[in-house]
């Protein structure tokens, strides 16, 4: 399974902090067409992704217990 | 919990030290006319903290003399209370002011931490900032705003 986290505005816009998907040899982009647009997030398009707390492409591809997050344009300091 | 700015300050003072600059972003209550009651801040705690250690190693690349350390508050924060804490030390001034200003800039690039305003009318996730490299975030606009 592939844990996928969401953050700020955009777990708000989920109505939750974390899903399990099973996306194991899918790309993330591919994860998202199959679960995510369902959803309706339209922060979804403005979020980079990071696997493993790394940010990575769209096009990289997803192991098994990977940690997907979706991170929404960021605002610290 | 509170950050104790004198407590990052001690991590960073050393012989070699002959500067320390120090940058405290704290909560702002007007912007633009506009009131801010209070701000919460959420991070990706794991992640933050590996990007907030990859800060201090850019400035090592740039300037190798230097020492960082950094603190990030998250939860609620009001009027005044302090954001975020950096200092960095070197041997002279001039780096240690640039490496302050090239931390805050690339905290505000790529770290996961967000804001939110809680204004007298309303509340707002704040963040602009757009991914210039893929997965790479800011990597050609280090600095810029």
């Amino acid at each position: 399974m592939i844990e996928v986290l969401f953050f700020a505005g955009l777990k708000e816009e989920a109505g939750m902090a974390s899903m399990q998907v099973d996306a194991i040899g899918m790309t993330v982009e591919e994860m998202c067409e199959k679960y995510l647009v369902k959803l309706n997030l339209p922060s979804l398009d403005k979020a980079m992704t990071a696997i493993n707390e790394e940010y990575a492409p769209g096009s990289a591809v997803l192991n098994s217990g990977d940690v997907v997050a979706f991170i929404p344009p960021v605002s610290g300091g | 919990m509170p950050i104790d700015s004198g407590e990052v300050i001690n991590k960073v003072v050393r012989p070699e030290a002959g500067a320390v600059s120090t940058f405290i972003g704290i909560a702002r209550e007007f912007t633009k006319g506009k009131r801010t009651l209070f701000l919460e801040y959420e991070a990706y705690v794991p992640m933050a903290e590996k990007k907030l250690a990859e800060i201090g190693k850019e400035i090592n690349e740039r300037w190798p003399d230097a020492k960082t350390a950094i603190a990030h508050r998250v939860g609620r924060l009001d009027i005044s209370d302090i954001a975020v804490v950096i200092a960095v030390s070197t041997p002279h001034r001039a780096d240690a002011f640039e490496a302050s200003r090239y931390a805050i800039e690339r905290i505000k690039e790529m770290v996961p931490i967000w804001k939110r305003e809680n204004w007298e009318d309303g509340t707002e996730w704040l963040g602009d900032q757009l991914e210039k490299v893929a997965g790479e975030p800011g990597k050609e606009s280090a600095g810029s705003d």
